[in-house]
């Protein structure tokens, strides 16, 4: 068996790797696929073409846009940051565990975009959530308010990721539908979204009881003492004297850290 | 009987409204690459059977081409101002969610109710469920708001400009997929795959799946490019054909399973890395440290919920 075919796979990973369009990087992979598998340039082009048609349903979720568009226009983002605005007198870990629910649920009724990073995140929840470290821990360094950040915008993710697919009409559930059409298996997307309940329960209680275990580890800092590496982690901060151990990152995220090369 | 077809004009209808506007708007200085890409996805929606296999093919061209060439900009529909939503979300509070959440209703409620009606192709009635949501929520919308009658599709292409080329990304690659398996890419990496399984270990095989999948997309950076390989190579053949697993239930997991990958990958930049920089955080992968701790169980999760929930009957 020859590895050519596999070029594809390879020219779509250099080509997102380099930033270029994907849709370039997409186009020139299917038409180099097509050809190293011995088929004439507008018999590749008319294979792309009918697959394209084929799967104009995955673009149809779109149709929703008027709709959202018509409630932001009357304030349903201010909604959604006044909602969250609410829990304020939270802990860290609670907050985004809040968030974490609020971002599941809306996603898994398709209402993906009324928070986000750009939306929810840098203006409030990460604001809010370094607020409330600094209560939990007010000698909290620089390399704890970098954690505390980041938590907020993971929290974004994973409740977006794992709450979106339970929604029916959401793009990848409408692309293994349509895969699954082309290899001849005739799936509803409700069957399809249903399994994504127990993976976003899941989700919810893993990355749940991860935000309550950053609570721990910001109000109790001599915790961690006996942990060893964590005062030596970057340079800058170890400026701020013994408060350096308070912030480090839990056990599992013992990593290399590339602070050292800011 | 309303079929996709209806679905498809009703898109098409939407497209080429967002096309006509972009045309009339001053101030995108890049107003006709946007009315040329929304053009062609509304010829798409509204012709694209009839316009063959070639012509289809020369129309992907065409949009990847303005896209390609950066012809496209940000319109600036007209919208109301910060200020006016704040005191309109005010005065509305909570309700402002309802409109919204019209549409999802309507789809569950109709797929579990009208799937045998005759009204509509039951093959589809979740997505025609939806457009009637979507035209539900409309009409609930002016009867409650009462905007002026183009609001919400100037508002629909403010958020459609803000999407831009990659609206059309998830369709790219299920047809990238198609093209894949015209050549057999799916042969070839089931072939490396079945030289890993020990023969006939359905645990080994659900693994190399869920696991395959997860890698897959870190590489790619993204699970909709992994899902037709890793599926075309291991998912169907072996899991699907081969030890007759549940289908829905493997690949709606095996998706999650690489939506795990995505969370620990900085080649998803827009989820990853973006934030990052939006943050201010020094370091770039610190979103991309943080999550990995909820990625790696739940990774583990969904290869066991595959292996369980994929091949109860067998």
């Amino acid at each position: 068996m020859t590895y050519l075919p596999l070029l594809g796979i390879l020219l779509v990973v250099a080509g997102f790797a380099l930033r270029l369009n994907p849709l370039l990087v997409v186009t020139v992979a299917a038409v180099a696929t097509g050809l190293i598998a011995g088929k004439p340039l507008l018999v590749v082009v008319a294979a792309f073409g009918k697959a394209f048609n084929d799967n104009r349903f995955v673009t149809i979720i779109y149709i929703l846009l008027p709709v959202i568009g018509l409630l932001e226009r009357y304030g349903l983002q201010q909604r959604a940051r006044t909602l969250i605005g609410g829990m304020k007198r939270a802990t860290t870990g609670r907050l985004l565990l809040a968030y974490l629910l609020f971002r599941q649920v809306t996603a898994s009724l398709g209402l993906t975009s009324v928070a986000g990073h750009p939306q929810t995140v840098r203006p409030l929840v990460a604001p809010m959530a370094e607020a409330a470290a600094e209560k939990q821990d007010p000698d909290i360094d620089e390399a704890g308010r970098e954690r505390v950040k980041a938590y907020a915008a993971a929290t974004d993710n994973v409740g977006n990721f794992f709450g979106e697919d339970i929604f029916i009409a959401i793009g990848s559930i409408l692309l293994m539908v349509g895969f699954l059409a082309q290899n001849g298996i005739t799936l509803a997307p409700l069957e399809l979204s249903v399994y994504a309940v127990p993976t976003a329960v899941l989700a919810f209680l893993i990355h749940g009881a991860r935000l309550l275990w950053l609570d721990r580890s910001l109000s109790s800092p001599s915790r961690r003492d006996g942990e060893g590496d964590r005062a030596t982690r970057g340079g800058g901060a170890a400026a701020v004297g013994p408060s350096t151990a308070f912030g480090g990152p839990p056990p599992h995220e013992a990593s290399p850290h590339r602070e050292d090369l800011r | 009987m309303i079929t996709l077809e209806h679905l498809y004009l009703l898109a098409g209808a939407m497209f080429a409204a967002f096309a006509v506007l972009s045309l009339g708007d001053r101030d995108n200085r890049k107003r006709f690459g946007n009315a040329a890409f929304w053009a062609l996805v509304a010829a798409s929606f509204f012709a694209g059977d009839r316009l063959g296999d070639l012509g289809n093919g020369l129309l992907v061209l065409c949009l990847v081409a303005i896209a390609g060439l950066g012809g496209m900009g940000r319109g600036h529909p007209p919208t109301t101002t910060p200020e006016e939503r704040a005191a309109s979300s005010e005065r509305r509070g909570n309700l402002l969610f309802l409109p919204a959440l019209i549409i999802p209703a309507t789809a569950l409620l109709g797929t579990l109710l009208l799937k045998d009606s005759g009204w509509i192709d039951p093959k589809q009635v979740t997505l025609v469920s939806l457009g009637a949501g979507v035209l539900l929520a409309l009409a609930a919308g002016y009867a409650w708001l009462r905007p002026p009658v183009l609001a919400p599709l100037q508002e629909g292409r403010r958020l459609m400009d803000s999407v831009g080329w990659a609206a059309v990304l998830p369709q790219m690659l299920a047809a990238l997929g198609a093209v894949f398996a015209l050549a057999g890419v799916g042969q070839v990496v089931g072939g490396i795959a079945q030289g890993m399984l020990p023969d006939g270990s359905l645990f080994a095989a659900v693994a190399v799946y869920a696991i395959g999948m997860a890698v897959f997309t870190m590489i790619m950076g993204n699970a909709f490019a992994a899902f037709p390989v890793m599926t075309g190579a291991v998912g169907l053949p072996i899991l699907i054909h081969h030890f007759h697993g549940d289908p829905a239930a493997i690949c709606a997991i095996g998706m999650l399973a690489g939506f795990c990958g995505t969370l620990m990958t900085p080649m998803a930049a827009n989820f990853n890395i973006v934030p990052a920089a939006l943050l201010d955080l020094k370091d770039r992968n610190a979103v991309v440290k943080a999550q990995v701790g909820t990625a790696l169980p739940l990774l583990a999760c969904n290869l066991l919920l595959i292996y369980f929930l994929g091949f109860r009957q067998t």
